[in-house]
């Protein structure tokens, strides 16, 4: 019992010491909110095409029965992260040969419209959720986000945030190979 | 500077805390509103994650707040409307964290560090008596006895 009562401070040292070094990781992200959508089926939601674009639209049918897992891209002309985000989506679907489809999240269509003549429109299919009911329904926080869903209409990864920067684009691309392994053979 | 004081009176009377609730939001059944209320500041905003989305001025927060009326409106529960936004924001949604197998430490520990405090203020205030005991034994007594006796005998001990 004296032992126990002598080692205390040590012991209270220990535990604070512990909860210091989970604290002060620098790969913790204190910011980072768990997605409940992971290894769940794609949320409900229909989304029109945005007006003036020959782009169609985007529903959750549209998520099921792809060739290979998709990446659905959250993203708005007034969103400046975005922009910076555009490039590295392009190039994952003209050099990687993946399949990305957009929300546009709370963006006047025009506006829409004038930034995707801009920038270049790698988007097969965009949603235009003027409302942003669809946003709640994907459970986002801000935009960008970009999420993976499975041939089979599963949410396999979100990326919160811009995926921009050789860190970001390696996250990503990870989680990439990944959703491929799992659904088909094939490389990125 | 009287009229400065006027004014300033005035102004101050008028003034009234900035609510992030805009005036489009409020329904027009006050009990319902209530409700809205009471369920919005038990809501997390998901962008300033430290405050309530009923005193947020987040996009999202607004929209969850329009959500969160659009559900009572069409006569769900409070129960109800908080398990919709939790089964798209998760159990991170709710400011106050509910009670399960992650969250267990959490609220676990002030009551085992209450019970293990109290634990050692019992077992500490138990065994003082028996420690304290200043009357010696016989034996002792009998021992100090014969050296007061020895030492009165061959004079001082310094």
């Amino acid at each position: 019992m004296t032992r126990l009562i002598a080692a205390s401070p040590f012991i209270f040292a220990l535990v604070v010491g512990a909860f210091f070094l989970w604290g002060l990781n620098p790969d913790r992200d204190p910011n980072a909110i768990p997605s409940v959508l992971i290894s769940q089926p794609a949320p409900a939601f229909e989304l029109a095409p945005v007006a003036g674009l020959d782009t169609p639209g985007l529903v959750q049918a549209d998520l099921k029965g792809n060739a290979g897992p998709v990446i659905v891209n959250v993203f708005a002309s007034w969103c400046v992260p975005c922009r910076a985000e555009h490039s590295v989506l392009t190039s994952l679907v003209e050099e990687g040969g993946q399949t990305l489809f957009g929300i546009n999240y709370k963006d006047k269509p025009e506006d829409a419209v004038r930034w995707l003549n801009e920038l270049g429109n790698p988007y097969a299919r965009i949603g235009s959720d003027l409302s942003g009911r669809a946003g709640i329904e994907w459970g986002i926080s801000g935009v960008p986000e970009t999420f993976i869903v499975g041939a089979d209409g599963t949410v396999l990864y979100r990326y919160v945030g811009p995926v921009v920067g050789d860190e970001a684009v390696t996250i990503f691309r990870t989680a990439l190979q990944e959703a491929n392994a799992l659904v088909k053979e094939t490389e990125l | 500077m009287n009229q400065f004081i006027r004014v300033l009176a005035i102004a101050l009377a008028l003034a009234s805390p900035a609510f992030a609730v805009e005036p489009d939001e409020i329904l027009s059944d006050p009990a319902l509103e209530e409700r809205a209320r009471s369920i919005s500041t038990g809501l997390r905003c998901v962008v300033c994650q430290n405050q309530n989305i009923d005193s947020s001025n987040a996009g999202v927060a607004r929209d969850l707040r329009l959500l969160v009326r659009e559900r009572l409106l069409e006569g769900d529960t409070n129960n109800e409307v908080v398990s919709y936004i939790r089964a798209r924001y998760g159990d991170y949604v709710l400011m106050s964290p509910p009670l399960n197998g992650a969250t267990l430490m959490l609220w676990a520990t002030p009551f085992v560090l209450v019970l293990v405090s109290v634990g050692a203020f019992v077992m500490v205030a138990c065994r003082r008596p028996t420690k304290q005991s200043s009357e010696l034994s016989a034996a002792e007594n009998t021992e100090l006895d014969a050296f007061l006796a020895s030492s009165g005998k061959n004079g001082d001990l310094s």
